[in-house]
C-alpha cells in the first residue's frame, strides 16, 4: 500500500513536472531546463533517489570550476559512442533541481526510463546534495579556481563540501581527480582509492605562476609549494618540500600536446588499460584537459579505448562555450569567458596560431556571470600587448567591447597598452556592428560572459544564424 | 626621481585584482615619465623604503591571514607602523585593510593582532549574518584638496569592521562599507587608507590613484605636480557605475 501510494506520488510529481516544463517553454523561459525539478520535488522530495536508482549503471558526476560543461558534454559523446544510452542535464542547469529535472525528461509517467546511466554537471556548492540522492558511482573533481566567490566564499571550503560527498559513493565507486591542481588533488586523502588524471607535457610550462594562481601553497601544511612545470594558472607539476604532499601518481596521462590554432589538437594518452592517440576539434590546453578528464571518467565507467578516441574524435564542442555559428557570408566563433584562466587560455590560443582578427568582448556582471568583474584586472592581456609589440598578432584590428561593463572592459585594454575599438554597451547592436564590421569569408570572435553570451546568441538567431539553445545540438 | 611600489604579499594576497592597483599606479607614471620599480614584499621579507614609496597590501583568504599577521607581528609591523606614522603612503584593500587595524578575529574565533596603524578591530560575521557582498559607491572628504568626491569599487567581505578612534575614509552611498550598519566605509590617517573596495580600486578611481603617487612624490619634492591624462575612458567607467547605483541610494 505504502509503495503504491509512494509510486502514485511519484507519478503525480512527473506529471506536474512535465506541464510546468511545457508551459516554460512556450513561454520562452529559457528552455525550461530547471523549473520541472522544482515542482517535482515540491510533490515529492524523493523524486530524484527514486528515479537515480532505477539506473542500470548508475550515475556520474562532474565537477568543479572549469570545464564541466564541456566534459560532460565529452562523455556523452563517448557513450553514445559506445552505445550507451546516457540522461544528462545538457543546458548548464547544474543545481539539485537541474539534475532532477533532466531524469523526470528521461522518464514516462510511471517512472520508467529510456537511459541507462545519469551523467551531470554538478555546480561545486550542489554536489553533497547531488551524492546523497542520486546514486553516484563516479564523482569527478576537475579543478578548483577563483570564479564566483561572491557565491560561495573561499576555495578552501569548496574544496570541504565537495569531499564531504565522497563517502555517500559506494566501495566500487570512483572519485576521479585532477592531479596538477594542487587542492584537487589534495581532496584524494579523504577517498578511498581516488583517480588521478594529469599532463606530462614540459613543453608547456609557462615558466611562472600565472597572477591569478589561487593556491599556490601546500593545502595540506600551507608551505609554498615547488613547481617543475605550470601549465596555467596553480595548476602544473608541484611538490611540497615541507609535508609528505606532491603531485600524485598518475592513472591517466596526457603527453606530446600539440596544438593546431583554432583548428584542434592532437596528444597521447596513456591508461591502466593501454595507450592511444587521441585527437580532439578544440583549441587549447584547457581542452586538453576537458578530453582527458572525459576519457578518465568513460574509461572508469567501463568504456573501451577505441570508442573513448573515437567520440572525443567526433565531439564538436559544447553549447556556447566553443561553437561556430554560420553568420550569413562570415563565421562567427562564440568561446564563453567565465574567469581570468579560461580567458588567458583563449588569449593564448589567439597568439600560438588563431590568426584572430575580428574580436568582439562582452562582460556581463549579472549573478551568472559573477558580480565583480575584478577578475578582468588578472587576465594577463599585458601577454597579448606583447605579441602584439613583436608582430605575432599583426592582423589583429582593435577589440570591439560590449557589455554592462564595456567601460570596465575598455579601461582593462587601456591600462594594457591595447588599443580600444567600438565600445558599444548594448549586446545587440555591438554584435551586429562587429559582424558588420568583419569583412565575408571571415571570422569574428566572440568573447561572452555568460548571459552576454545568451543575449548574443539571441540576437544571432533573431537574425537566423543558429537555433535556440534546447534544440540539443 | 622613481616611484617604487611595494606589493605585500604579491604571491599570496592577489584575490579580487589586487593586481588592478599596481598596474594603474605604474600606467599612470610610466604615462607621465616617472620611472616606477615595483617590489614584492614576500613572507619573512622586511619592507625597505627608497623615500618615494607606495606600500600596497591586498585581500587574502583566512587561512593566510594568520600566517600574514604572524609574518607581520615582529619587526616589519613596527615598520610599517612606523612608515605610516611618518606620513608614508599606504594602501590596503579587505584583508590588508583588516591587518592594518588592531585585531582581526577569523570566522574560527582566533584573534590574530594587526599592525595598528588604524585603531579598529574587525570581527567575524555573525552566523545568521551574511557576507558584504556588491558594489559600493563612497562618497570621500579629501583633506588636500577640500572636495568631496566620490568612488566606486565592489566588497566581499564577511567580517565587520569597527572603527575606535580613527577617521573613515568615507560614508556609504550605495553597499555596505565597514560593517553594513554605521555608514562608514574604510578608515584614513594621514597618508594610510584602509578600504573593503576592490573591483579593482584604482582603475576604476584614477582620482585617487593619482593622490597616492602625488603624496608619495611630494615626500621627496615638496613642489612636485602631476600633468593632468586623458581619463575618458575611466569617467566613463565610472559614471555608468555611479548612475546604476544612484537608484540605490
Amino acid at each position: 500500500m505504502g509503495r503504491l501510494l509512494d509510486n502514485a506520488r511519484l507519478s503525480a510529481a512527473i506529471a506536474a513536472a512535465r506541464s510546468a516544463q511545457i508551459a516554460s517553454r512556450r513561454l520562452k523561459r529559457g528552455g525550461g531546463s530547471t523549473v520541472p525539478g522544482v515542482v517535482a520535488r515540491r510533490i515529492d522530495p524523493g523524486v530524484l533517489a527514486k528515479l537515480s536508482r532505477r539506473l542500470p549503471l548508475g550515475s556520474a558526476a562532474i565537477t568543479g570550476t572549469n570545464g564541466k560543461t564541456t566534459t560532460t558534454r565529452m562523455v556523452s559523446k563517448i557513450l553514445q559512442t559506445a552505445g550507451i544510452r546516457a540522461v544528462n542535464n545538457s543546458t548548464g542547469a547544474n543545481l539539485i533541481t537541474g539534475v532532477t529535472a533532466a531524469l523526470i525528461s528521461d522518464s514516462t509517467i510511471s517512472g520508467t526510463l529510456a537511459s541507462q546511466i545519469g551523467l551531470f554537471e554538478v555546480d561545486e556548492a550542489s554536489v553533497p546534495k547531488v551524492a546523497e540522492e542520486a546514486e553516484l558511482k563516479i564523482l569527478a573533481v576537475l579543478n578548483l579556481f577563483r570564479d564566483q566567490l561572491d557565491r560561495y566564499g573561499e576555495l578552501a571550503y569548496t574544496g570541504k563540501v565537495i569531499a564531504s560527498a565522497f563517502g555517500d559513493l559506494p566501495q566500487d565507486g570512483s572519485v576521479v581527480l585532477n592531479a596538477d591542481d594542487p587542492l584537487v588533488a589534495s581532496l584524494g586523502r579523504s577517498a578511498i582509492s581516488p583517480v588521478y588524471y594529469g599532463v606530462d607535457e614540459p613543453a608547456l610550462d609557462t615558466g611562472r605562476l600565472q597572477h591569478v594562481a589561487d593556491s599556490k601553497d601546500c593545502p595540506v601544511c600551507g608551505t609554498a609549494l615547488v613547481y617543475e612545470t605550470v601549465y596555467m594558472g596553480h595548476v602544473g607539476v608541484y611538490d611540497c618540500t615541507n609535508c609528505d604532499f606532491g603531485r600524485p601518481d598518475l592513472d591517466y596521462r596526457a603527453s606530446r600536446v600539440r596544438f593546431d590554432g583554432a583548428r584542434g589538437t592532437d596528444f597521447h594518452l596513456d591508461t591502466p588499460h593501454g595507450s592511444l592517440e587521441i585527437r580532439i576539434k578544440l583549441p587549447g590546453l584547457y581542452n586538453v584537459y576537458n578530453a582527458l578528464a572525459a576519457a578518465t571518467v568513460a574509461s572508469e565507467a567501463g568504456v573501451g579505448l577505441e570508442e573513448i578516441s573515437r567520440g572525443l574524435r567526433e565531439f564538436g564542442g559544447a553549447f556556447g562555450r566553443v561553437e561556430r555559428v554560420e553568420a550569413g557570408d562570415r563565421e562567427a566563433f562564440l568561446l564563453l569567458i567565465k574567469n581570468p584562466v579560461g580567458f588567458n587560455e583563449i588569449l593564448r590560443t589567439f597568439v600560438t596560431g588563431a590568426d584572430a582578427k575580428h574580436v568582439l568582448i562582452a562582460i556581463n556582471d549579472n549573478h551568472a556571470d559573477g558580480r565583480d568583474v575584478s577578475w578582468l584586472w588578472d587576465v594577463d592581456f599585458e601577454m597579448l600587448a606583447e605579441a602584439r609589440s613583436e608582430g605575432i598578432t599583426n592582423g589583429m584590428r582593435p577589440f570591439t567591447v560590449s557589455g554592462i561593463r564595456a567601460g570596465d572592459m575598455a579601461v582593462r585594454l587601456k591600462y594594457a597598452d591595447l588599443p580600444v575599438g567600438d565600445v558599444i554597451p548594448d549586446r545587440k547592436e555591438a554584435i551586429q556592428a562587429a559582424l558588420e564590421a568583419t569583412p565575408p569569408g571571415e571570422t569574428l570572435y566572440v568573447l561572452p560572459t555568460y548571459t552576454a553570451m545568451l543575449e548574443i546568441r539571441k540576437t544571432l538567431s533573431e537574425l537566423g544564424y543558429t537555433h535556440p539553445f534546447w534544440e540539443d545540438r | 626621481m622613481k616611484l617604487t611600489i611595494h606589493h605585500l604579499y604579491a604571491d599570496m594576497m592577489n584575490l579580487y585584482g589586487d593586481r588592478g592597483n599596481v598596474i594603474s599606479i605604474r600606467k599612470r607614471c610610466e604615462w607621465r615619465g616617472i620611472p616606477v620599480e615595483v617590489v614584492d614584499v614576500g613572507l619573512g621579507e622586511g619592507v625597505k623604503p627608497t623615500g618615494c614609496d607606495i606600500f600596497l597590501f591586498g585581500g587574502g583568504q583566512d587561512r593566510e591571514q594568520a600566517l600574514l599577521a604572524d609574518d607581520l607581528s615582529g619587526s616589519k609591523g613596527v615598520d610599517l607602523r612606523a612608515i605610516a606614522d611618518d606620513g608614508g603612503v599606504i594602501l590596503g584593500v579587505c584583508g590588508g585593510y583588516q591587518l592594518m587595524g588592531n585585531s582581526y578575529e577569523t570566522p574560527d574565533g582566533e584573534k590574530l593582532p594587526g599592525v595598528g596603524i588604524f585603531d579598529l578591530h574587525t570581527e567575524p560575521r555573525n552566523p545568521d549574518e551574511e557576507r558584504l557582498i556588491g558594489n559600493v559607491l563612497v562618497r570621500v572628504r579629501v583633506p588636500e584638496t577640500g572636495e568631496e568626491r566620490e568612488i566606486v569599487g565592489f566588497e566581499n567581505h564577511g567580517g565587520r569592521t569597527r572603527l575606535g578612534d580613527t577617521e573613515p575614509l568615507g560614508e556609504v552611498v550605495a553597499g555596505f562599507g565597514n560593517n553594513g550598519e554605521d555608514g562608514t566605509e574604510g578608515a584614513r590617517r594621514l597618508h594610510a587608507y584602509g578600504t573593503y573596495l576592490h573591483g579593482s580600486l584604482l582603475p576604476k578611481n584614477p582620482w585617487l590613484t593619482d593622490q597616492l603617487i602625488l603624496s608619495a612624490l611630494r615626500r621627496v619634492d615638496d613642489d612636485f605636480d602631476l600633468e593632468a591624462l586623458d581619463d575618458a575612458a575611466e569617467r566613463s567607467a565610472f559614471a555608468s557605475m555611479a548612475s546604476r547605483m544612484a537608484g540605490r541610494r
